[in-house]
């Protein structure tokens, strides 16, 4: 198996008594879209936070790419490459399409202390954001103030940003969520195209997406991992039917111990 | 080092401790249950002084005067609340202030309509005007004794309330989760209402306790309700407690500060020196403070919990 | 067509207000030369340093959305940059002057390190503390006239080349820092460092997850406007030849986001027009009443519930009008 590009190891996060992420362990590998799925509240999204930086873990150790990151803010790894989509949407509204995107590219072009030359005629930046809305198919809308955007081209945005950093993880917390189904299939087809080239761990409900993007699944209940594998096996696997498909269907198959 | 001195200026410290914690009180539940920055908390200190001192002076008892001003400080609060605050919760804290601040400018300018630009000295009764000998050879005025003595009382009667009654259990959950109490299906408008009447008419007695020794003078909380913001950041913002402790802390910092401060200085520094500096020095003291328990605490001593 | 905005004929109606704003400023004098009001020359220096202030205001309030109610403190520090080395007889301008940018840059780089550690409504009463402890400091300094102030006996002179103790040269001075100050506010709100200022704004969450330490930009940039209204400040001393705690008590904080909001958040203008209209109002208000503030308290509290979008909103809605009149 190849070096992994993102390690955790023994992560321990509680909040007053629960427990949020209990001991997990998790290897992404170069080129593979790692899912990480699990009921509501299993503690999914507090995993990304810690992944990305924005919580610290109690306990633990992260690696990226060969360098402990476990006590890194989030801006400086996003520095190192990883990059993410928040399950809320999350981007500055007030700006045009085009100006978010910019600004990722902007963070990833040297430092920021430019002070006089403007940076919306500045065409390393607004060419290289507009390349990156071609790619998630917004083009069209680079001058669109977000906020007046629809819910899908918010996503689209967002995951327009993420790759904007060139990054070498991307860490996708619901990237489906509230999506029809049409957008939805349009994601599917965008992240399997992504698929590969790069790195990515998927947090997402939509379990049509997860078996048809997956590598390797995760699965995730009351912050404990309870099954790991290839999708074929997370499928056969009793406890994550018993804890993750509803316990009916495995009453039905008469298995229940 | 004069014992007899140490001990007046603690007490003295005492005194401006507790009537920042009247003030504050109020500030920090009107912040923690509604997020909204109230500049115009001193005005209502102000008002106070103003109402008492006048009824003090119609009923010819300071007593009297301050048990009739109490609801009425109450009573301005509560218009306040209705005719302006309450279209601002939904605003950022921007407009709070800006709105508050025009509204300290109305009342200033109110004041000196209604009561003139001369300030109004308030007649204590002979019981009070005295002092008492505290300990062998320390005598404190009986009426600072009294400012104590109420802020305490009042201290431990908001403890109280916060601690054993549902009112007080509402405020302390509006003040970590606000959804949380609207989904008890309380009415958190109403509740933020009367912690706004209840914080005013806290305000209102700190002026009217202030007012004997100072007398009532307008913008005469603009000065103190900045002291008053210093403790609530110090003691984390919608804390009782941590306002109570860091309006001690500040009280007792500042009066010290400035009595034994030039003292205290001339160990280190000759004597010249140790005079120039000692005034500015000790005007910033409870700044410093708050700047150094910041770099530590950014949401201050007791930061609010779940926010 | 880049070119074409350059013409008059495609200005836009906030390209207008401050054209003419600013033209009415540069003919200001000849005006009074004709009339004898010298009074309008007074009115509009003041107007005009206010000016300055709530446009370095405006670059930490209204691009970076950090609403510093402490903002005074510049206007104080850059005054007594000017008094204390005239005290010791030091009138100098190219020494004063770089005092003043000197010295409020490291009382916003001091105070700002701790500030910008705290968010909302901390960061809101922790600005105003810090100004008012610089505030108490002065008052307690005897040396330098404490709560009575000090006088400046005399202007900067600056080695010797030209001095500004003429009324019409002080007024040209000011007028030309206006000018300085608005180009280098719109050079960099558009620059890259801009950009990060405004998308902190939007949102923080964001910035970190792109990569940036939105900290140390935000830092700067309150740094900038410090040291920005530290020099408004210094032309303050020189104007009013007269400095005093007073000119950094908390009120006049509030007044100079007063003028900020008045004018219009987040415009380059705006400012400007928020501080002539607050020098104007105050002018006109105090000649009626002198319960004068409360009718500029109700204005501000009617200003901040039916019209935020100050009078920057009222040049686009005449514009706009004007518009659909034309079409």
């Amino acid at each position: 198996m190849a070096q992994a590009l993102l390690t955790v190891e023994d992560l321990y996060k509680s909040f007053g008594g629960v427990t949020a992420t209990d001991h997990v362990d998790l290897q992404v590998i170069p080129g593979e879209i790692h899912a990480v799925i699990g009921p509501n509240g299993a503690g999914k999204t507090t995993l990304v936070a810690q992944l990305s930086g924005e919580l610290r873990p109690e306990a633990g150790r992260v690696t990226f790419d060969g360098r402990v990151i476990t006590n890194l803010p989030a801006h400086a790894r996003a520095r190192l490459g990883i990059a993410r989509s928040f399950q809320i949407t999350s981007l500055m509204l007030d700006m045009t399409a085009r100006d978010n995107v910019a600004l990722a590219v902007q963070a990833h072009a040297g430092h920021s202390f430019r002070f006089w030359a403007d940076a919306r005629r500045d065409r390393d930046l607004a060419d290289t954001a507009l390349v990156g809305l071609e790619e998630v198919g917004l083009a069209d809308r680079a001058d669109q103030t977000a906020r007046i955007m629809s819910h899908g081209e918010h996503r689209l945005l967002e995951i327009a940003m993420a790759l904007a950093t060139k990054p070498r993880l991307l860490l996708l917390d619901e990237p489906m969520a509230g999506m029809g189904v049409e957008e939805a299939q349009r994601m599917i087809g965008f992240l399997a195209g992504l698929k590969g080239d790069k790195s990515m761990l998927l947090v997402e409900h939509d379990m049509d997406a997860v078996f048809a993007l997956a590598d390797r699944i995760t699965v995730l209940v009351n912050g404990q991992v309870i099954a790991s594998g290839a999708p074929d096996d997370i499928r056969r696997d009793e406890a994550v039917r018993r804890a993750y498909l509803g316990d009916e269907m495995v009453d039905a198959s008469g298995s229940a111990d | 080092m004069d014992w007899t001195l140490f001990v007046t200026q603690l007490l003295n410290g005492l005194q401006l401790g507790v009537l920042l914690f009247l003030l504050a009180s109020g500030l920090t539940l009107i912040f923690g249950i509604m997020d909204f920055v109230n500049l115009a908390h001193g005005s209502l200190y102000m008002v106070g002084a103003y109402l008492c001192a006048t009824l003090a002076q119609v009923t010819d008892s300071f007593v009297l005067g301050v048990i009739l001003a109490l609801p009425l400080t109450a009573l301005v609060g509560l218009a306040v609340e209705f005719v302006v605050i309450r279209r601002l919760y939904a605003r950022d804290h921007l407009d709070h202030v800006l709105a508050t601040f025009g509204l300290i400018l109305c009342f200033d300018a109110a004041v000196h309509f209604l009561w003139g630009a001369e300030g109004m000295a308030i007649r204590l009764p002979a019981v009070l005007d005295g002092r008492v000998e505290i300990l062998p050879g320390i005598v404190f005025p009986t009426f600072r004794l009294l400012i104590i003595s109420v802020g305490l009382l009042v201290a431990l009667g908001l403890y109280l309330v916060v601690t054993r009654t549902r009112a007080g259990m509402l405020i302390r959950a509006g003040a970590s989760n606000r959804t949380m109490v609207s989904a008890l299906g309380v009415d958190i408008q109403t509740l933020f209402t009367l912690v706004f009447a209840a914080g005013a008419a806290m305000a209102g007695l700190a002026g009217m306790m202030i007012a004997p020794i100072t007398e009532a003078s307008i913008g005469m909380g603009n000065e103190i309700i900045i002291v008053a913001f210093v403790v609530i950041i110090i003691g984390g913002i919608g804390s009782i407690k941590g306002a109570f402790l860091a309006a001690v802390l500040v009280g007792l910092i500042d009066t010290m500060g400035r009595s034994f401060l030039d003292t205290l200085l001339k160990v280190f520094i000759s004597d010249q020196n140790a005079e120039t500096a000692a005034p500015a020095l000790s005007a910033m003291l409870i700044y410093v403070l708050m700047a150094a328990i910041l770099a530590f605490q950014p949401q201050g001593l007791f930061p609010p919990k779940g926010r | 067509m880049k070119r074409d905005a350059l013409s008059p004929a495609n200005w836009t109606p906030r390209t207008w207000a401050m054209a003419v704003g600013l033209a009415i400023l540069a003919l200001l004098p000849g005006y009074v030369e004709l009339t004898g009001a010298t009074f309008y020359l007074d009115l509009a220096s003041r107007l005009m340093i206010l000016g300055i202030a709530a446009v370095s205001l405006n670059l930490i309030l209204g691009h970076g959305g950090m609403i510093s109610f402490g903002h005074a403190a510049y206007l104080g520090i850059g005054a007594y940059s000017v008094g204390i080395p005239a005290y010791y007889e030091i009138h100098n301008g190219f020494i004063q002057i770089p005092i003043a940018v000197a010295c409020s840059a490291l009382f916003a780089l001091i105070t700002g390190a701790i500030c910008l550690r705290t968010k909302g409504v901390y960061f809101i009463m922790i600005t105003m503390a810090f100004t008012q402890m610089v505030f108490f400091a002065f008052v307690s300094i005897e040396e330098y006239g404490g709560d009575d102030g000090l006088v400046i006996e005399m202007r900067s002179e600056f080695a010797g080349l030209f001095d500004i103790e003429d009324a019409t040269r002080l007024y040209y001075f000011i007028f030309a820092s206006l000018l300085a100050t608005l180009y280098l506010v719109h050079r960099i709100t558009r620059s890259r460092f801009g950009m990060v200022i405004e998308g902190a704004r939007g949102n923080e969450r964001r910035m970190h997850a792109i990569g940036y330490d939105t900290y140390r930009y935000r830092l700067v940039c309150y740094v900038i406007a410090g040291a920005i209204c530290g020099f408004a400040g210094a032309l303050l001393g020189n104007f009013t030849n007269f400095i005093s705690p007073e000119m950094m008590d908390w009120t006049a904080s509030g007044e100079l986001i007063f003028m900020v909001v008045l004018g219009g958040t987040g415009t380059l203008f705006g400012p400007i027009l928020g501080a002539a209209a607050f020098v104007l109002l105050e002018e006109w208000l105090s000649a009626i009443t002198i319960y004068w503030h409360f009718l500029f308290g109700a204005l501000l509290i009617l200003v901040v519930l039916f019209w935020r979008g100050g009078l920057y909103g009222l040049v686009d809605w005449i514009g706009r009008a004007a518009w659909r009149k034309r079409s």
